[in-house]
């Protein structure tokens, strides 16, 4: 039972993607691309909630390790001919460097994992206010570098001619792959590890487990996912600025987190794929849509507005999240509560 | 000189993030909330300001405080319905009570901004001594200090700051000594509104275009302030939007040129630092009886 309820858990929201991906590709063009960023927008909140989720610590940070690996895959992947008169300031060998799409998105999850483990090592010292707030200083100073120094970044510019390779097969898949090494760690003795400290720290010092330690490997696999994620997202857009991946990306990663739960993977997901399935559908709308004969046209800004309320109602009504916080139940039969 | 210019204006906008970090950490001593929606209190006013455009100094001053305030005071209805949920969710909601409010003033009002001419004559600078000092660095120093200065009299001699800091200090104990909780906090909820009407009405000069984020811009870095200086204490949090506020000003004009859009790196990594070697807060002394206001 209790095998079959941890397969489950971790089978029955990839059965969801998978849904979600299939039903996707069904429909008109515009809307198989909103479908395509729900599906990274997902990937990037579950490898958010690998670090949030499982250590109970908020990080304002996670969207600077997107960025990193957003900005390493699009950089080494934009075609090399173009790069060196687009942006006459970057490194030679930036510049000159022209890989393929997979080893791109290694390369994204490689540098975000590198990154997130130099800026751990001294934050995950602190916890509550202290750890959101020198986290939010760490996603300020990833924008204000990658923007202005060209050696590295495209400045103010957008980088543009990325290889959009984020089909469907990619998104579910990378989706797919965040997930399972998220449910693989939450599940193995550092994720459980960890999760003692988030319940209660100084009981799980008392027993022998070294916090720093434990967030500090939580903080590096989900900075390696989120550097992966920012990838996916890269090669979904095809261009990118450093604003795209800044402040809002931040808010409403963390706001779908919130709304569907932060204590389980399953809420991650959930939340995700209600808030971003619902972005896309007032996107639709924004632009006019017809539905039962006459034509619907909300006029722009409504989208961000609707979605505010949404989420706040969503946090009042149900604090927990949509899910809870818990993990997918086995649906059949009433079994015990993992 | 150009040191003591950019000293000026340091202490001028340190003084502004002060009020604003005030607001947030008296706020945060009675109900153990972060309002990220602060910043959206000072759009609010900023807006009053340019629809009363035209009509007398005193009535455009007075409506803008009453928006303010009563906003302030509307965003504690709002939250009670919070007080059961854990920090995590009440940090985001609060979050998307900002993220709301910006976009309903983008929505109404577009991005472009408008010039709101509140007091145009007081942007004049003198001369004094080779420095060039704008009338309202003046009247801003004179205003915020004097507003901090009542906020500390109304703290510490009237009862119902008495009652203020007994809720900070433990709620629970202040309500079974008779304190009456949710009075103090909707005072408190009112004092932060004051204080942000006052930022408003200054800022409105010396920024006058008023965009949808022309108060989470200052928000951002008052609530870093406030982390900074020491959450748990209302003098300490002050003087962290303080610090905050004079460092960027000082720093933009101390960084050689070509290095001064780095400015937010540099600033930033000396908040990190600061928060590894002193968490509790920069200007919080060693473990002393706890008080939270």
């Amino acid at each position: 039972m209790r095998r079959r309820l941890a397969v489950w858990q971790l089978l029955g929201p990839s059965l969801l993607v998978v849904l979600v991906a299939v039903v996707g590709a069904t429909t008109p063009p515009t809307i198989q691309f909103q479908v395509r960023s729900v599906l990274v927008t997902a990937a990037i909140v579950v490898a958010l909630y690998a670090f949030v989720g499982n250590s109970g610590v908020i990080s304002f940070g996670h969207i600077s390790f997107v960025a990193v690996g957003a900005f390493a895959a699009g950089i080494a992947s934009a075609p090399a001919d173009v790069k060196p008169s687009t942006f006459p300031k970057m490194l030679p060998f930036l510049a000159n460097l022209e890989i393929g799409n997979v080893q791109s998105l290694l390369l994204a999850a490689v540098v975000g994992a590198i990154y997130a483990f130099w800026v751990g090592i001294p934050l995950m010292r602190l916890s509550g206010l202290s750890a959101g707030i020198a986290t939010f200083a760490v996603l300020i100073i990833t924008h204000n570098v990658i923007r202005n120094w060209e050696a590295i970044g495209p400045g103010a510019k957008t980088l543009a001619l990325v290889p959009p390779t984020t089909g469907f097969l990619q998104a579910t898949i990378g989706l797919l792959v965040v997930m399972a090494v998220t449910y693989a760690y939450q599940r193995s003795r550092w994720g459980r590890r960890l999760r003692a400290t988030r319940e209660d720290p100084l009981a799980a010092q008392a027993s022998g487990i070294e916090v720093h330690r434990e967030r500090l490997i939580a903080f590096t696999l989900s900075g390696a996912l989120a550097g992966f994620a920012g990838g996916l997202f890269v090669h979904l857009l095809g261009s990118i600025t450093t604003e795209q991946v800044f402040l809002d990306l931040t808010f409403v990663t963390l706001a779908m987190l919130v709304v569907g739960g932060i204590g389980s993977m399953w809420g991650a997901l959930v939340g995700a794929l209600f808030i971003a399935g619902l972005n896309a559908f007032l996107v639709e709308l924004e632009k006019g849509v017809v539905v039962a004969g006459r034509d619907f046209d909300l006029p722009s800004g409504t989208r961000l507005l609707t979605l505010g309320v949404i989420m706040f109602v969503v946090l009042v009504t149900r604090p927990s999240g949509l899910t809870g916080g818990r993990e997918l139940s086995w649906p059949l039969k009433r079994g015990r509560r993992a | 000189m150009i040191y003591l210019q950019a000293f000026v204006d340091a202490v001028a906008l340190g003084t502004l993030f002060a009020l604003v970090a005030m607001g947030i950490g008296l706020v945060f001593g009675v109900i153990r909330l972060v309002n990220f929606a602060h910043g959206e209190l000072l759009t609010a006013g900023a807006y009053a300001l340019l629809f009363t455009k035209g009509m007398p100094i005193v009535v455009r001053i007075v409506v803008s405080l009453a928006v303010v305030v009563a906003l302030s005071a509307a965003m504690e209805v709002i939250y009670r319905s919070l007080r059961t949920v854990s920090p995590a969710t009440v940090l985001i909601a609060t979050f998307a009570i900002s993220f709301l409010l910006q976009n309903a003033a983008l929505l109404a009002f577009g991005t472009q901004g408008e010039n709101v001419e509140f007091l145009t004559e007081l942007n004049k600078a003198f001369v004094v001594g080779g420095l060039r000092i704008r009338w309202i660095t003046v009247v801003g120093l004179a205003v915020g200090g004097l507003t901090l200065a009542a906020t500390a009299w109304v703290l510490r001699r009237t009862d119902v700051g008495l009652q203020m800091r007994a809720a900070a200090a433990d709620v629970q104990m202040a309500r079974l000594l008779g304190v009456p909780v949710r009075r103090v906090v909707v005072m408190a909820f009112l004092v932060a509104g004051l204080l942000a009407g006052v930022v408003t009405l200054v800022l409105a000069v010396q920024r006058p275009l008023i965009t949808p984020t022309f108060g989470f811009q200052v928000m951002i870095p008052a609530l870093v302030g406030v982390v900074v200086g020491g959450l748990d204490r209302l003098v300490p949090a002050a003087l962290g939007g303080f610090a905050v506020g004079f460092a960027t000003v000082m720093l933009s004009s101390l960084l050689p040129g070509a290095q001064r859009v780095f400015l937010n790196t540099v600033l930033f990594v000396l908040v990190i630092t600061i928060l590894l070697v002193k968490p509790d807060g920069l200007f919080v002394g060693r473990r002393r009886a706890v008080e939270r206001v």
